[in-house]
């Protein structure tokens, strides 16, 4: 025999008076947790030494007079009652529900409780076994947890509340309305927590003529929402002076080159343009500053882009070159001006809507201005996530008069 | 919802209280089956409901919820229907026979309370402050409900082992919508609704219930023009579940009398 087997012989004979010391009882009353059994309708038959002193009451007040219940607050009792008593009956044990027991004293104690039912046997009657662990340092942590998710929560609806009310003063909040033109449009904010930035109006100008347009600016935020706003009152004072569509687009060029380093982005395309009422319905003349074309929806005829191509983005360029176009609405006819976010969706199968977005808004429904959004809405609503952008849509329809 | 039982025999519709699902009448409506048609649905925020059907502002008051059975009665075209309702599906179905009377034949109401906060000398058994508490009790359980995990319990009706993964998938709910329904709930006040209540109604009343205590049963059962009281030999709020026997026994010897009327 070596030294080394006298160790091991040694440490096994402590090893085996120590589990000999461990006796059931001892284990069951001095758990580092709180033990109690309870007949089905939770009257309290056993409680261990742990969960009385926690609790500062003698066995003898709680074994015979009090119930499981009786331990909680009212508001755990309720809880008791709605859930952990149910689902014991339902699946026979539950685990770590978080409860407040009262103290003698009338602390709260916040604790997590596992009970498994025990069938009845031969042995005995069916009982419910509870272990009660202390979670004050943890409840305590979770509260914590709670409130901030609490401020998180706070927080996300007040910027949202925020970013829906500037991006409502950024539309405008009805169109006017224009004798013998029907008008409808359809605005899609792509985020609820970012001010997108796509922006459209409808004015009167002297002489019973109308101004419009209807763009995107690059970039979204409040960069683009302080941007939109410029361009906003720009086109519209401009328009006021010198309602020629070239003329409007370089005012706001100017504005838009002088805004730069003020602002994160400070270039836009848009489609600016005028209505002229004609006998019958309406003259447009429209300039384009990169923006993808308009489309006029004609009552009896194929769908067509307005072509503008060749138009260069605002703000960009000291001196971009704008197209000028002029067409002429028929009573039944639809001009239809768009931002990218329409062409730019996608179907589920990748497809995006641009490759033929005429032929799209041919089997729409030909009939108000409002019939071709709805029908556009439709479109673009069941694409659910596909619709990845902004989207802003405006759409005229000269009516019979 | 689940429709099951002898198609055309009489409609029972079951609907579960607050706190858990339909698996409260597991062993209450399976007895039915041999000669009515049994219905059990959870409520929209509950069990297997579709989450995003639920809105705060339809939800706002049992109203919302009872205009739901309503609607169930009318999609399954169901009339004569007997509604057995726990707890606050009780006022849901006191609710909902008050609107549309010709809908019902019967109500049985189980542990019902038309009011649970005290107003002396009415007493429901609690104070506002109790009900904060409970919201407290459902707020510290906020953290074992996982959101992540929710797809598992809810979108899966058909692949039962991902909800058993979960420990206590029966009532298990989203927080808010549980806190939300918590608070409709418990501080709803359907009081003058008894009256209006025009179809029989069998009381069934643990004969202790901390929840609706037996007082709050008599109350009920005074102010409901044509109705049954029967207190059950059970404790707790829950009777379908811990004296199922009991629950159907007493249903049983009601229906017949609602024939006859």
């Amino acid at each position: 025999m070596g030294p080394a087997d006298d160790t091991d012989a040694v440490r096994e004979a402590r090893l085996h008076h120590a589990e000999l010391t461990e006796t059931a009882e001892d284990l069951y009353d001095n758990a580092p947790c709180g033990y109690l059994s309870t007949t089905p309708d939770g009257h309290i038959v056993r409680i261990n030494a742990t969960l009385l002193r926690w609790l500062g009451y003698e066995h003898d007040q709680v074994v015979g007079h009090m119930r499981f219940a009786d331990l909680l607050t009212v508001g755990g009792r309720m809880y008791h009652e709605t859930h952990l008593a149910p689902l014991l009956l339902l699946q026979g044990s539950v685990h770590s529900v978080a409860l407040e027991v009262r103290t003698a004293d009338r602390r709260r104690l916040p604790v997590l409780v596992d009970a498994v039912v025990k069938e009845a046997s031969d042995a005995g009657p069916s009982l419910v076994r509870i272990m009660v662990v202390d979670a004050a340092d943890r409840r305590a942590y979770e509260v914590e947890l709670l409130r901030a998710r609490r401020q998180a929560d706070l927080e996300r609806d007040r910027l949202q509340e925020l970013a829906t009310t500037l991006q409502r003063t950024l539309l405008p909040p009805a169109l006017p309305g224009v004798p013998g033109l029907e008008i409808a449009a359809y605005y899609h904010s792509a985020s609820v927590e970012e001010i997108g930035g796509d922006f459209y109006d409808l004015f009167p100008l002297a002489h019973d003529r109308w101004g419009f347009f209807l763009g995107d600016v690059c970039g979204k935020g409040p960069g683009a929402a302080v941007l939109t706003s410029l361009i906003r009152y720009t086109l519209r004072a401009a328009a006021v002076y010198d309602s020629d569509p070239v003329s409007v687009l370089t005012t706001l060029n100017t504005s838009l080159r002088q805004e730069r380093g003020t602002t994160s982005t400070s270039w836009c395309t848009l489609i600016y343009g005028v209505l002229v009422p004609a006998d019958p319905g309406f003259t447009v003349t429209l300039a384009s500053g990169g923006h993808p074309p308009a489309l006029v929806v004609p009552r009896d005829a194929a769908v067509e882009a307005v072509d503008t191509v060749g138009g260069q983005p605002v703000g960009l360029l000291s001196r971009p070159r704008f197209r000028t176009v002029t067409t002429t609405l028929r009573p039944g006819d639809g001009l239809l001006l768009h931002t990218d976010g329409l062409t730019e969706a996608r179907r589920p199968d990748g497809t995006m809507l641009d490759e033929d977005l005429p032929a799209l808004v041919a089997e729409l429904p030909r009939g108000t201005a409002r019939d071709v959004v709805d029908g556009l809405a439709d479109v673009l609503s069941s694409l659910g996530p596909g619709l990845v952008d902004d989207t802003a849509i405006m759409v005229f329809t000269a009516s019979d008069r | 919802m689940s429709v099951a039982g002898s198609a055309g025999g009489p409609t029972l519709l079951f609907a579960h209280g607050f706190g858990c699902d339909q698996s409260m009448w597991r062993l209450v409506a399976p007895a039915f089956e041999r000669d009515h048609q049994v219905v059990l649905f959870d409520h929209v925020g509950a069990g297997g409901s579709d989450l995003s059907a639920w809105s705060p502002t339809r939800y706002a008051s049992l109203d919302g919820y009872a205009r739901d059975v309503l609607e169930i009665c009318e999609e399954l075209d169901l009339r004569d229907v007997v509604f057995v309702g726990h707890s606050v599906s009780a006022m849901i179905g006191v609710l909902a026979a008050a609107r549309e009377p010709d809908r019902f034949a019967g109500l049985v109401l189980v542990g019902p309370s038309p009011r649970y906060v005290d107003d002396p000398p009415y007493r429901g058994g609690f104070e506002a402050a109790d009900i904060e508490e409970l919201l407290e009790s459902l707020d510290s359980n906020y953290l074992g409900w996982s959101a992540a995990m929710a797809p598992a319990i809810i979108g899966n009706p058909d692949r039962p082992e991902l909800g058993e993964e979960l420990t206590n998938s029966f009532c298990r709910t989203d927080p808010s919508i549980a806190r939300h329904f918590a608070r409709v709930t418990f501080t709803s006040d359907n009081r003058d609704d008894l009256a209006r209540v025009g179809v029989p109604c069998l009381v069934l009343q643990s004969r202790e219930d901390v929840i609706a205590p037996l007082e709050v049963g008599e109350f009920v059962h005074s102010r409901i023009p044509d109705s049954t009281l029967v207190v059950l030999d059970a404790t707790g709020h829950c009777p379908n579940l811990s004296a199922p026997d009991q629950v159907v026994a007493a249903i049983q010897d009601w229906l017949p009398a609602l024939a006859v009327a």
